[in-house]
């Protein structure tokens, strides 16, 4: 028999975006990494390398594909398109694109191409698609930032022409500044496929690093002959803690450094570090990792807190495992509780959450003579920066972090993770070194929401008044501290809710445990007590026979009432806004669900939840500025430096707004620098809801500091119009006209003629050994409410609605709002019902769920703009405050549809079903 | 690295003879089991092989070809016998799962939760094995023996899932699992009902994916509910936990097994229902 079909040929050739294209490839490689590494596609996504979240769907033929189960040599003779090459050739992917833009579809744009690909596939069989078609073509794409319900919008708004209206625009005013629903200005890349995220900047021929880790819980090791393996091996370096020049700790809280880069001896968590390997791609990619020398010990380990006590210290001075405690106590709870006319008590429990961003930790660096450059996407480029220098040895000055696009962050992102594996191979080799993690060591290694286990007591009086409150929560805050010291002191502020609670006591402890280390998560532990709290709440309410919306306004903050640590807000307290603006939502949709359980055969019952939420902009009780600079160039450009990562969130376009609205100027004539530890001043870390607040500050202080220059140069009014065309400045008020020369000015420096740079830091002041004390100069506040129908039998949970009312203060995009909120209660929702995080069982993402598409119901944002007296034009941070409510209010929702009371995340059908069991047998 | 694209069986057939290859055919389930690992046998890609892919009717059998896609089966035009394969086809994974996974391979990759597998179990499916000593056929609940584990012997392939014609046959499929899409099921049920002049049961298949380690029909479930009246209120009434027997379901991060049991059950019942209503 004549085997006409013999072994193919080395490369596979087939149609690229319309283009012949021949890939030097093993034809048995996947077409993801075939595509990136040979065919300069970066934008083909890798995000789990095993069709589990749809970023590298490509066409193949017309058909979409997950190309990182596709072989190369399944594509031979065939036509790949990629999401550049659409929007490049077809004009109805091109509309796409535009569409993605006007409703903001893209956030951090990660799973941007996954999603735009599969959305012309759809739209080239139904131009017209209902909601329905839509979520079944784009259902196999995970989006960890939208929630989902932009892009839905976008695909269904295709063949749509409107632009983004600027909700306020009064003639006069500028349109593209504050308060505008302009289009993310950093946007464009990300829908056309030019983005470049951690793993798309290393130059071809880069050396790789791949860390070798522990598969063990806790164990004992030794190191063997590793000279010898990287001879055999053909590699140019492997790492271990002996390579480590500076000190083998990093972390990020002052006095709880404590992870080492590499372990030493021991390793304390599965997937913690004990080598690296550094070689070319290919010799990395063949190796046997099974001969690496080492042998490894079991020894006893803890996987929860209540084991902790049981085994050995995992840090020699954190007796009995107790990395740190958190305290307030505010009025005499012991003595008030007593004469509550109901008392509520419950014990909740919450697991690991992953972060799950589409975009695997990824960096590369490169040393330049005695300096070192490292690109990676992160949300906090100078604390990597100090961290590095740090680990190396270096000086800061001598490390330049650059950070590229991030795919994702939630707050995992503000450690190092891959970093110093780059920067270190790099250092020692002298060459451009690449480090790109994979899904299972991301999710193995990467820092994790905290594990709570909450106990909680609320007494009230008999007209429905709080009286006191008892909190005790442990924190499961695993190998290593990360944030968990935050955590630790930021729930007990914030564990009474956005409540009046005039006797309260609230104790937090992290507890170490042989897990990977819990650290930031988007609410540092506030959605946890949240999730005890609110639930007691409507316990209370039912018990009392109070409408339980009207439960919580009754005991809503407000001006001039002292919070738990005694803080006393004159103006910017929101939250009774948030439930007045529910209240008609609440009365209609509880009277709606009333209607169809009265008329419906009772398998499938519907509720209502509501749940109140807060959170302190910025650090806690602790210095956090940030600081912007801009200048004018000779040739007239307006050039603003803006440091604060977007991750997503907006903050290129948010800052550039306010910026923009301070100095008189419309956004289009902003050109961006973003961060870069060598040319942009340090904007702070992205997280606690602090950049539109804080660094938002510091560009409106910015702008009118560079204003203020530019009208005494013109000696013009404070009102003046300014233009800049070329390299004048044209001044305009009631006087007249004045014309600046720019170029005959003398200039600030070498790279600009006028510069200015400013800073902002919240006012707070020290806690006291009773959590007395002024933490935050703003807090946010949201109300969400949830509509969900239960199946009686199954126990399985169907959302039908969020109304999600949030008082930012000012909303400087209010598109940029709404997706901040769509984004938040996607993974509330997630944290509700379907997410939890298992060491060593749960590390990938079809095992680990995330919603997908189909689980996010529509979302209705009521924006309140109440105004704060801190914020730049009144604006208060939001990122985090959206996820808060969101998991209380399904939780509610539930319990109201079935009775239901489930207590420990997540709220899947199996622990619904016993929950309704539950509280039949108790009736 | 050796990659063979074969246009026929027979030289797919030759090259598999006598060494250890890796067959790839959508790739869904190959690559996700490679990891980051490196292939070091010859890998022999399926999805040209001519004859290999298309459902088509010969007497009174239906031959899906091994390497039919489940978007395939989905479009296809096909009797209401297979409402429920084409219902669990659009369960699979996703769009893009759908567009590469085939049906053989879901069946080969012989995972406890391969939503291919129970609609198939219902409706009496027989898996066409061809090896260098010819073709053998086995009914599709000898041939997956365990987790990942099934009768395909060395140098063997599938090459297609027979399924005997039953024009008076209807069925459904139902998945349950804790999100819309991409989704690991906790348990699924195929049901495949005929029903008399009278509207009561007359011929029934039931099989339950998710709740042991291979899929299984429930002959003892089956029995009970013959002649019995479609719906609800009788249907639980009638099936109780001993029809469930043969069920093993596992404690695991997705449910307890208590719930899968409990689940199966309820899910047994709605199929049938929702069979009987004709999809709905």
């Amino acid at each position: 028999m004549a085997l006409v079909d013999v072994e193919a040929p080395a490369g596979v050739s087939f149609l690229l975006n319309g283009k012949p294209v021949h890939l030097d490839a093993s034809p048995a490689a996947r077409l993801s990494l075939a595509l990136r590494e040979r065919g300069e596609a970066k934008d083909v996504k890798v995000g789990c390398d095993a069709g589990d979240c749809g970023a590298c769907t490509v066409l193949v033929d017309g058909l979409p594909v997950c190309s990182c189960t596709t072989a190369l040599g399944q594509v031979d003779g065939a036509h790949v398109e990629t999401q550049a090459g659409l929007v490049a050739n077809d004009p109805q992917a091109r509309a796409l694109a535009d569409a993605f833009q006007r409703h903001q579809a893209a956030q951090c744009g990660i799973c941007t191409p996954g999603m735009m690909v599969s959305a012309v596939a759809l739209l080239r069989e139904n131009s017209a698609p209902q909601e329905a078609e839509v979520l079944d073509a784009l259902g196999g794409v995970l989006c960890r930032c939208t929630g989902y319900r932009k892009i839905i919008d976008a695909v269904m708004d295709v063949n749509g022409k409107a632009e983004p209206v600027p909700v306020e625009a009064r003639a006069g005013e500028i349109t593209s500044g504050v308060g505008a629903a302009i289009a993310r200005i950093d946007g464009w890349p990300k829908v056309s496929g030019s983005e470049r995220f951690g793993d798309d900047v290393a130059p071809a021929g880069s050396l790789v690093v791949k860390v070798i880790r522990s598969p063990h819980h806790h164990a004992a090791f030794e190191l063997g002959d590793l000279g010898a393996y990287r001879r055999v091996s053909g590699l140019d370096l492997v790492m271990s803690a002996a390579d480590v020049p500076g000190q083998n700790r990093f972390g990020v809280i002052p006095g709880f450094e404590d992870q080492p880069m590499f372990a030493e001896g021991e390793t304390r968590f599965k997937g913690e570090a004990v080598a690296a390997v550094v070689g070319q791609a290919d010799v990395v990619a063949a190796l046997d990792l099974s001969a690496f020398p080492v042998t490894w010990t079991p020894l006893p380990h803890a996987l929860v807190p209540n084991e902790a006590a049981k085994v050995a210290n995992l840090h020699e001075t954190r007796a009995n495992n107790v990395m740190c405690r958190g305290f307030v106590r505010h009025g005499d709870p012991e003595a008030a509780m007593p004469a509550a006319s109901v008392v509520v008590e419950g014990t909740f429990s919450t697991g690991f959450i992953e972060h799950g961003y589409i975009e695997p930790e990824a960096a590369y660096a490169e040393r330049r003579g005695e300096r070192l450059e490292v690109h990676c996407c992160t949300q906090a480029p100078y604390m990597n920066r100090a961290g590095l220098a740090g680990l190396l040895g270096l000086s800061e000055r001598a490390i330049r972090v650059v950070p590229t696009a991030v795919g994702g962050g939630f707050g995992s992102k503000l450690d190092l993770t891959a970093q110093p594996y780059a920067a270190l191979a790099a250092w020692l080799t002298g060459r451009p070194v690449r480090i790109t993690y994979s899904r299972g060591e991301s999710i193995a290694s990467s820092t994790k929401r905290h594990p709570s286990e909450i106990s909680m007591k609320i007494g009230a009086t008999a007209d429905g008044t709080i009286l006191a409150v008892e909190f005790d929560g442990t924190f499961n805050t695993g190998a290593y501290a990360s944030w968990g010291p935050t955590v630790a002191n930021r729930v007990p502020i914030h564990a009474s809710g956005p409540y009046r609670t005039p006797n309260y006591v609230a104790r937090s402890a992290g507890i170490h445990t042989n897990t990977a280390p819990a650290g930031a998560f988007r609410g540092f532990g506030v959605p946890q007590s949240a999730l005890a709290q609110e639930p007691l709440y409507d316990e209370i309410a039912r018990a009392l026979g109070i409408d339980r919306l009207e439960f919580r306004r009754r005991n809503a903050l407000q001006n001039g009432d002292p919070t738990v640590t005694g803080q006393v807000f004159t103006q910017g307290m929101g939250i009774i806004d948030c439930f007045d603006a529910l209240e008609p939502h609440w009365k209609r949709v509880v009277a709606e669900a009333e209607a169809f359980n009265a008329s419906a055969d009772g398998q499938v019952r519907r509720g209502v939840g509501v749940a109140g939420g807060w959170y302190g902009c910025g650090n806690t009780s602790m210095s956090n500025p940030s600081t912007i600079r801009a200048g004018i160039t000779k040739e007239g450009k307006v050039v603003l430096h803006q440091g604060a990562t977007d991750i997503g969130q907006g903050s290129n376009t948010v800052i550039t707004q306010i910026f923009a609205t301070a100095l008189g100027l419309p956004v289009e004539a902003i050109t961006l620098v973003g961060p870069d530890t060598d040319v942009t001043p340090d904007a702070g870390k992205t997280s606690a809801s602090r950049q539109t607040f804080i660094t938002g500050n510091a560009a409106r202080l910015c702008g009118e500091a560079l204003r203020a220059r530019i009208l005494r140069l013109g000696n013009v009014s404070d009102g003046a119009v300014l233009k800049i065309i070329g390299a004048t400045i044209i001044a305009h008020d009631a006087a007249g006209e004045r014309v600046i020369d720019i170029a005959s000015l003398e200039p600030d420096n070498g790279s600009y003629v006028l510069e200015t740079i400013e800073s902002y830091d919240p006012p707070t002041s020290p806690l006291d050994e009773n959590g007395q004390g002024e933490p935050y100069a703003v807090f946010g506040t949201t109300a969400q409410m949830a509509e969900v129908e239960v199946d009686m039998a199954l126990g399985t949970v169907k959302l039908l609605r969020i109304i999600a009312a949030h008082d930012v203060g000012k909303a400087i995009n209010p598109l940029l709002v709404e997706g901040q909120v769509h984004g938040g209660v996607a993974q509330g929702i997630g944290l509700a019902l379907m997410e939890e995080f298992l060491p060593g069982r749960t590390e990938n993402l079809h095992d680990y769920l995330i919603p997908t598409i189909g689980d996010v119901p529509p979302i209705d944002v009521l924006i309140l703009e109440t105004g704060d007296a801190h914020g730049p034009y009144g604006a208060k941070g939001l990122g985090e405050h959206c996820l808060i409510p969101t998991a209380p209010a399904i939780i509610n929702a539930i319990t109201d549809a079935s009775g239901a009371k489930v207590r420990h995340m997540p709220a899947t059908p199996d622990k619904v079903l016993q929950a309704i069991r539950e509280c039949s047998a108790a009736h | 690295m050796q990659f063979h694209r074969p246009e026929t069986l027979e030289s797919a057939l030759v090259l598999m003879a006598d060494r250890p290859v890796r067959i790839l055919a959508g790739g869904t389930d190959f690559f996700p089991a490679l990891g980051g690992k490196t292939l070091c046998e010859p890998v022999i890609d399926l999805s040209r092989v001519d004859g290999l892919s298309g459902i088509m009717k010969q007497d009174d059998l239906w031959r899906f070809g091994a390497t039919t896609t489940w978007a395939h089966i989905a479009k296809a035009d096909l009797p209401a016998m297979f409402d429920g394969l084409r219902q669990a086809a659009r369960e699979v994974g996703s769009i893009q799962i759908q567009n590469a996974g085939t049906v053989a391979g879901n069946l080969c990759n012989a995972s406890p939760a391969a939503d291919g597998v129970p609609p198939l179990l219902s409706l009496d499916a027989q898996v066409e094995i061809s090896g260098g000593a010819g073709v053998r056929v086995l009914p599709l609940s000898k041939f997956i023996t365990g987790v990942r584990k099934t009768e395909l012997r060395p140098g063997e392939l599938v090459t297609a899932i027979l399924v005997p014609d039953r024009p008076k046959t209807c069925s459904a499929f139902l998945k349950l699992g804790a999100r819309r899409y991409l989704v690991i099921s906790i348990a699924m049920v195929a049901v495949a009902l005929e029903l008399d002049a009278a509207g009561t049961i007359s011929g029934l298949g039931i099989a339950v994916g998710a709740c042991s380690a291979v899929a299984t029909r429930l002959p003892g479930a089956e029995a009970r509910l013959i002649g019995v009246t479609p719906d609800p209120v009788t249907l639980k009434a009638r099936l109780g936990e001993e029809d469930l027997e043969g069920l093993a379901p596992i404690d695991d991060v997705r449910a307890r097994a208590s719930y899968r049991r409990n689940a199966a059950r309820e899910l047994i019942c709605r199929a049938i229902v929702k069979a009987a209503r004709g999809g709905a």
